[in-house]
């Protein structure tokens, strides 16, 4: 372990502050539970909740299927797929936003370690997020339709998916700090964002033009088509694909890194 | 080496004009500049070795918390180095993090866990912070149900439940109650005595005597002193005096009205005091007593003949009484030297009803269509205590005797016939 943390950046804080981080992701959940008798499955509850709702509604009610495809379920499947780390990848987006006036008090705190932060949205979100996929696939395993080693492809997904996320929350939540507007912007980018990628649509209703503007300029576009890959189709994703992602994914980082450290003394002043 | 090493640091804080502007030059690292400037700190330079404790002490805005934050890391300064060489905790916000719902055993793991302790270190530490705050069962009670005193013991135990190698303290922070307060500095004492480098910023010379081996002075963002506590402390003390001495002939004590001072000072007035009758400084009399206004002057020109007065009023501004040497028939006239220096005394008896008066001190040329040499508003405030009974009410004991006979006097028969009048 040592070996690893003194080479990783970073890695050291976020070992020694782990139960810190673990502490604070599940902040809010702890508090919810207070004082409920059910406490902790609510948030289970939920997520089945929001699953079967989907279900019924779109296997019968709506009877919709993917064009091309006689499963009854493929659409339900297709839908909560992409709900699911969409949501992921844009709650990490709006928690960062605030993240630095809700934590003013640990900021002036000596010693605190303010690379902690953004992990902290990643994980708390990321309970969240399995709960949510949890509960889905254990949906999937009921109904016999889980996919296979194919679902291994997920990680690379969602780490580049959540890389871009975080660093556009922190980007935008040092902005934040001095231009509320970024915030309110934000919530409406993202809005359209949703439904310029493949979640709530397939891609081959697209005409040509739009899908080739889509999967050119929106790299949501081909994680969800990943994403959808594996969960329809057990098919692993092409990594090689995902090159220009990751590219951007550790220049974004660069940048926001970059952004926080050059504007941090001026965030201090100004908390 | 030293465990801190603050070299030359400045700081100032900005205003802008928009947050755009505030952007523009964070972003472009100040080589734009949009902001209008208040210098907080003026290049401060400050070592200090393991277990050395260092007093802090100044006026209010001299910049001594700007100097705590640099060295607790949350504020950065503007030019300048810090180095510091070990795990910095602070005592200027208590209860950071803490959040109300969850109970003080929850509250004080968290606090635990920032400390970036391991996980395993954390529950025996737990246990010394519940012993330490002696909170008892109200240990697992939600923090919203504490009161101030309670949560503040559960901050204090929770933020120093490991040594820090550099501690800050900010005294105006007084925890608890006597006894909490005496067990807080107890512990701050061991941690000393263990190693621990403290700062200390205090308006308490006893604290600062009795807990530091050091003491600065910061004014107005400069380091004016570093020395012995006992020498800092006293040139403080030196420092206050004069500014309260100041204060006493600039402003209307209680008031904090200003005091307006004019002429052209070819005489000036260089003390006014009020003295009781065994010539001791007083400001308490009672109604009837003989109270003696002194002014000493200092003559700046010997060609002007002066002409020294006092007008007495209340706390509403009703002029009480007033007169001067002239209107009294009292010549001075001696041959002064520049420098030289006379008093005139002012023995006034107090026929006054209960309260506070103030005293305004002139002295004009009695030549020249009496201009001002130097007068001064309001400059001393006397008390007047009535009577434990008073045998009058209002402003002034007017000279009265009251006599009693029963039957009608003579005459009265014409007054009945007034009043009759006024009923009709």
């Amino acid at each position: 372990m040592n070996a690893v943390i003194t080479k990783v950046p970073f890695a050291e804080p976020l070992w020694r502050y782990r139960a810190f981080i673990w502490s604070a992701a599940t902040r809010e959940m702890r508090l919810q539970s207070m004082n409920s008798v059910l406490g902790w499955l609510w948030p289970v509850l939920n997520a089945a909740a929001l699953i079967l709702l989907y279900m019924t509604l779109f296997v019968e009610v709506l009877k919709s299927k993917l064009p091309g495809s006689d499963d009854s379920m493929s659409y339900a499947i297709y839908l909560c797929v992409g709900i699911i780390n969409w949501t992921y990848f844009s709650n990490t987006i709006l928690r960062s936003l605030n993240i630095f006036g809700e934590n003013a008090m640990l900021l002036k705190k000596a010693g605190f370690p303010k690379i902690t932060l953004p992990i902290v949205v990643i994980v708390s979100q990321g309970v969240q997020f399995a709960i949510m996929l949890g509960v889905f696939a254990a949906l999937l395993i009921f109904t016999g339709r889980i996919p296979g080693w194919s679902l291994l492809g997920m990680i690379p997904l969602l780490i580049i998916q959540q890389t871009i996320a975080i660093s556009l929350g922190v980007l935008l939540g040092t902005l934040n700090v001095f231009f509320r507007d970024v915030g309110q912007a934000a919530g409406i980018i993202l809005t359209f964002w949703f439904w310029l990628t493949p979640i709530v649509y397939p891609m081959s209703i697209l005409s040509p033009n739009v899908a080739a503007f889509v999967t050119t300029w929106n790299p949501m576009t081909r994680i969800m088509i990943g994403y959808h890959d594996i969960a329809l189709n057990n098919v692993m994703p092409n990594l090689a694909d995902f090159a220009g992602h990751a590219v951007l994914a550790i220049v974004l980082s660069a940048v926001a890194y970059l952004c926080f450290k050059r504007l941090y003394s001026a965030v201090q002043d100004y908390l | 080496m030293p465990l801190i090493s603050i070299r030359n640091i400045t700081k100032k804080y900005h205003t802008f004009n928009s947050d755009w502007d505030r952007f523009i030059e964070a972003i472009t690292s100040g080589k734009v500049k949009r902001r209008q400037e208040h210098w907080i700190l003026k290049g401060i330079s400050l070592e200090a070795e393991a277990g050395e404790s260092i007093g802090i002490i100044g006026y209010n805005g001299a910049g001594k918390s700007t100097l705590l934050k640099i060295v607790l890391g949350v504020s950065t300064p503007d030019t300048g180095t810090v180095s510091i060489n070990g795990r910095v905790a602070g005592l200027l916000e208590l209860g950071v993090g803490f959040h109300p719902e969850f109970t003080g055993r929850e509250n004080a793991v968290i606090s635990c866990q920032l400390l970036g302790l391991d996980p395993a270190e954390i529950p025996p530490l737990v246990e010394e912070i519940k012993a330490f705050s002696e909170l008892h069962e109200y240990f697992d009670e939600p923090m919203r149900t504490y009161s101030t005193g309670m949560a503040m013991r559960l901050a204090f135990s929770a933020s120093t439940v490991v040594r820090p190698e550099i501690l800050v303290v900010d005294e105006a922070l007084s925890v608890g109650d006597a006894y909490f307060q005496h067990k807080s500095m107890a512990r701050i004492r061991r941690f000393r005595e263990a190693g621990t480098t403290l700062f200390l910023v205090s308006h308490d010379p006893t604290a600062i005597k009795s807990l530091c081996d050091r003491a600065v002075i910061l004014e107005d963002g400069v380091m004016i002193r570093d020395g012995r506590p006992d020498e800092v402390l006293d040139y403080y003390q030196a420092m206050v005096n004069r500014r309260k001495k100041d204060e006493e002939i600039r402003q209307f004590q209680g008031d904090g009205v200003l005091v307006t001072r004019s002429g052209d000072a070819r005489m000036q007035i260089a003390s006014i005091e009020v003295l009781d009758m065994e010539g001791r400084p007083g400001r308490v009399f009672k109604t009837g007593e003989t109270a003696r206004i002194r002014q000493t002057i200092i003559c700046n020109d010997p060609s002007v003949r002066p002409n020294v007065g006092i007008l007495i009023r209340d706390r509403l501004g009703n002029h009480v009484y007033g007169t001067n040497t002239n209107l009294k028939k009292i010549v001075i006239d001696d041959e002064f030297q520049v420098g030289s220096r006379f008093h005139v005394d002012f023995d006034v008896q107090l026929l006054l009803g209960g309260g506070t008066y103030n005293v305004t001190v002139a002295v004009v040329d009695d030549a020249l269509h009496s201009s001002h040499l130097d007068w001064i508003d309001q400059a001393i405030v006397f008390q007047v205590m009535p009577e434990s009974i008073p045998d009058f009410a209002g402003l002034t004991p007017l000279r009265t005797s009251i006599s009693y006979s029963p039957g009608a006097a003579p005459g009265a028969d014409v007054e009945e016939a007034a009043v009759a009048e006024v009923h009709a």
